[in-house]
């Protein structure tokens, strides 16, 4: 059996602080076959990968890995470059400006004694398209072609190596239909031709098309590991094997009181990205009644944040359209200083990125977004202001000596607890919540959805994003699921199940 | 055992007082070095004059490089705006009182300008004040093209750069050397000091907020009024306040209040500290970048009018380098190139550091090749100082 093993991954831990991302996993690949690695947002693939690839070096982790045979001790990226691994990742690692030849040779230049061959360079260029089956001149730039030709030539960069194996991480969450089904029909050649692969994907239905094994991960372990040709990959036993997370108690009980007065509605709400060149949200219609949570559910790259932010007056610049309605009347915004006039707010996903301003105080972050209401003639009342911050960082139990403190000095779950102070200053009618918990610790999670429930019992609604199917059941009324760009269902808290979520989400 | 305290009290809040501590250290060792001559009213009254056009352009900066653009452009632009203020005094008879708004409002626009480019179209202000540099150049050397140097003759315009402030208590018995209102002035500036000093304080202590032990808060408020009291009857004992040292307490008395105390100024510190954020919490980004190259625009202006002042004249090579002599000045105070930290009392200090050395060096008899050398190391010593301080700090 172990013979014709390529790769075996044996009793693999990490840990990041506070998390344990990897838990004694066991991954083994067979030479020469297509196998699938599944798992919800978090269930911890790409850390997996990280480690094969050295992005995580050895003694980061705790586990063997061995690969062609032998216990491999990558140090760092390169090392598992000369071993034959190679990753395509989800965000492509071209140069836009270079040309397709130079992009496939970067790093490993056909040279003598430092000065490039450039006939010979085209000329293998031209080789590994041909194996890819891209048929395109090779001195075409890279900005030039659509994402998925840019992706056959991420494939053949690595072919054009030694490559035993060839990891693909969501290869086809950027692409069109046709574009997947080329991608797909181009795998199955390469498994003819030896090449094994590794595909991380959330389609279930490419799964049942192209793989020969499935490994399914969740929460860190490895669950499962499915034989295509013993008949064991289904749909069905894909998502039980996925989701399956308990449910614990720890979302706090409200009573369900929502009024049928509907707060905000969008209809037909499309987006397109003119940066990546394609649409993100296609013809979203929701709605949302006062004093109800609605979740919305759906994988990595649905485009939930997408949506959120077309909403909060559009600061990426999509072309959008569609109608968005405010307690009835018909509204479009400008900028985000538009939506919260209007009465929304919307806690951003990456608190440290785009959400919070580090080097300021407590005090500071909590009122910027409402300063207009501590402004007495023309001048910060300076004695409102500590008072605003002091209640609401009480009232939000942020731990800290004082407001005065930077808000890089506070842990993630505080650091969250100011973000939403911030924005409940602005006294919001509809407040989105993008990631409300992440990477928060449990304590910080059940404060946060306890003041939820608080919020919609004044009158309150709540949008919450959430990759995590447990909190989306604990804490809506209703949910919505999104799935590359479109709404793909909607289902009342009494119907919804992690499977039929799940089932939407991959849809 | 106070002493032992003091020092470690010193050390945990080095960042907020380093600066105060090198410009008493160049000041007592230019003295020592130049028998006195340094400290005397005469060199003391010069050096804070010359001051005045590089510091109003270094608060201008200040707010640039806070949020995270820079404005090469400002050095030709005060050089020509200076240029048209002499061509108007000169040449078309145009009233004091009206040229110097005029300019100032010219400087305004010409600040809008550059910022368009970088506001609306993501063009780095870099490229877009480059180009303003050059064709401020260019516009310098052709107003000035046929008649090279323009001679100022109007004595009120020239009064703003030479001219001081008359004494309303003018005595021939009590002090009479001295010039008694600006000893007035400075006796009002240093109660006001302490008595603001002590309620900001007093409402910290109210709201539970750290503040700096008692002893340390004392001997930094007991320094700064020694400082401003020598500074004052230095002054005092030549032809007291100066118009141009009025105009730029003025200029950073307002910056302060505009930064320290207004929506505007947070907003600005936040476009600084995370323009993301910013944007996400509703601040127009793009308007606070107009007006913060709008305001520099107008410091600008008024650079070239204290400049053209201060000479009598606008010449052919007004401004040159000054864009990089106000960019180190806020380096020297304390601005940091990541964006959303730097204050404009702490530029004003940096401006006031650059000029000693210069003045220092000048009395000296270093030639200048040494002075930019030695210009250059305390520009270096003052940012590893920071970035080791804040490291201090974030510990």
């Amino acid at each position: 059996m172990s013979n014709n093993m390529i790769l075996e991954m044996k009793g693999i831990s990490k840990s990041f602080p506070g998390v344990k991302a990897l838990d004694e996993v066991t991954f083994s690949v067979k030479e020469g076959e297509i196998h699938c690695l599944v798992g919800e947002n978090g269930a911890g693939k790409s850390t997996l990968m990280k480690v094969l690839s050295g992005v995580y070096p050895h003694g980061n982790y705790s586990g063997d890995i061995v690969f062609s045979g032998e216990v491999q001790k990558f140090a760092h990226i390169s090392d598992s470059e000369k071993a034959g691994i190679a990753i395509i990742y989800q965000e492509l690692a071209l140069v836009p400006e270079l040309s397709i030849y130079e992009n496939i040779f970067l790093g490993h230049e056909i040279h003598k004694n430092g000065i490039l061959n450039w006939n010979e360079t085209i000329k293998q260029a031209g080789e590994v398209l041909k194996k890819v089956g891209l048929k395109i001149n090779p001195e075409t730039q890279i900005k030039d072609l659509g994402v998925g030709k840019q992706q056959l030539v991420e494939i053949a960069k690595a072919l054009s190596q030694d490559v035993k194996i060839l990891i693909l991480d969501e290869p086809t969450a950027a692409l069109n239909e046709d574009d997947c089904d080329n991608l797909l029909q181009l795998l199955r050649d390469l498994k003819k031709q030896g090449v094994t692969c590794i595909m991380i994907t959330h389609k279930l239905k490419e799964i049942i098309q192209i793989a020969d094994t499935v490994t399914v991960l969740r929460d860190g372990k490895s669950i499962c590991t499915l034989d295509a040709s013993a008949g064991e990959v289904s749909e069905n036993l894909l998502i039980k094997n996925m989701v399956g997370r308990e449910i614990d108690n720890i979302y706090p009980n409200r009573e369900h009181k929502i009024s049928d007065e509907i707060v905000l509605e969008v209809n037909n709400w499309s987006a397109f990205d003119t940066k990546l060149g394609r649409k993100v949200l296609d013809n979203i219609s929701i709605n949302l009644k006062k004093g109800e949570i609605i979740g919305f559910a759906g994988l990595m790259g649905a485009g939930r944040t997408e949506f959120a932010r077309s909403l909060f007056g559009n600061p990426d610049n999509y072309i959008v359209s569609g109608e968005l309605k405010i307690n009835g009347d018909i509204k479009s915004f400008n900028h985000p200083k538009d939506a919260v006039k209007a009465g929304l707010a919307y806690l951003s996903e990456d608190r440290k990125g785009n959400g919070l301003i580090l080097q300021q105080s407590i005090m500071e972050n909590i009122t910027l977004a409402n300063l207009k209401e501590l402004e007495k003639n023309f001048v910060i009342d300076t004695n409102a202001e500590i008072k605003i911050a002091t209640e609401y960082s009480k009232s939000l139990r942020v731990k800290t000596p004082s407001i005065e403190q930077l808000v890089n000095n506070l842990s993630g779950g505080n650091q969250q607890k100011v973000q939403l102070a911030k924005w409940l200053f602005v006294k919001p009618h509809v407040l989105i919540l993008d990631e409300p918990t992440r990477g928060i610790d449990v304590g910080a999670k059940f404060e946060i959805y306890t003041l939820m429930n608080e919020l919609v019992a004044q009158g309150m609604s709540i949008i919450m994003i959430s990759s995590e199917l447990p909190e989306v059941l604990g804490m809506s009324d209703r949910i919505y699921v999104v799935s590359e760009g479109r709404l793909t269902g909607e289902k009342h808290i009494s119907e919804a199940t992690q499977e039929n979520i799940m089932q939407l989400a991959t849809n | 055992m106070i002493f032992k305290g003091l020092v470690k009290d010193l050390k945990t809040h080095i960042k907020d007082y380093g600066m105060f501590i090198a410009l008493f250290v160049i000041i007592v060792l230019f003295s020592i070095l130049t028998d006195g001559i340094f400290i005397s009213p005469r060199n003391i009254s010069n050096l804070l004059n010359q001051t005045g056009y590089i510091a109003v352009i270094a608060v201008g900066m200040t707010l640039v490089i806070v949020i995270r653009h820079i404005d090469l452009s400002v050095g030709f632009l005060s050089g020509f705006l200076g240029a048209i203020a002499a061509i108007a005094l000169a040449f078309w008879n145009v009233p004091a009182f009206i040229v110097v708004p005029s300019i100032l409002i010219l400087g305004m626009i010409a600040g809008l300008i550059t910022a368009y480019p970088v506001a609306k179209l993501g063009i780095p202000a870099f490229v877009a004040s480059l180009a303003g540099w050059l064709i401020y150049r260019g516009a310098l050397l052709l107003a000035t093209l046929r008649t090279g140097t323009i001679i100022i003759t109007n004595k009120g315009f020239n009064a703003i750069g030479n001219g001081y402030i008359p004494d309303l208590f003018a005595s021939d018995t009590f002090l009479p050397d001295m010039h008694k209102f600006t000893l007035f002035i400075g006796l009002v500036a240093i109660a006001w000091l302490v008595y603001s000093s002590f309620n900001a304080r007093k409402n910290k202590i109210k709201y539970n907020f750290e503040v700096v032990p008692f002893d340390l808060f004392i001997l930094k408020l007991a320094f700064v009024s020694v400082i401003v009291a020598i500074v004052t009857w230095i002054l005092a004992g030549y032809n007291g306040l100066s118009w141009t040292l009025v105009i730029v307490l003025l200029v950073v008395g307002i910056y302060n209040f505009i930064t320290k105390k207004t929506v505007v100024g947070r907003h600005i510190y936040a476009v600084g500290g995370n323009p993301e954020a910013a944007e996400l919490s509703g601040i127009d980004v793009k308007k606070i970048t107009f007006l913060v190259f709008g305001s520099m625009g107008m410091l600008s202006g008024l650079s070239g009018i204290l400049f053209a002042s201060r000479l009598q004249s606008a010449t052919t090579t007004a401004g040159t380098l000054l864009e990089l002599d106000a960019i180190a000045a806020a380096y020297i105070g304390g601005v940091s190139a990541a964006g959303g930290v730097g204050s404009v009392v702490g530029s004003l200090i940096g401006a006031i550091v650059y000029t000693s050395l210069t003045s220092g060096m000048n009395l000296m008899g270093i030639d200048i090749s040494s002075q930019y050398i030695v210009r250059g190391a305390v520009l270096a010593g003052a940012v590893i100082f920071d970035v080791a301080t804040r490291k201090i700090g974030n510990k």
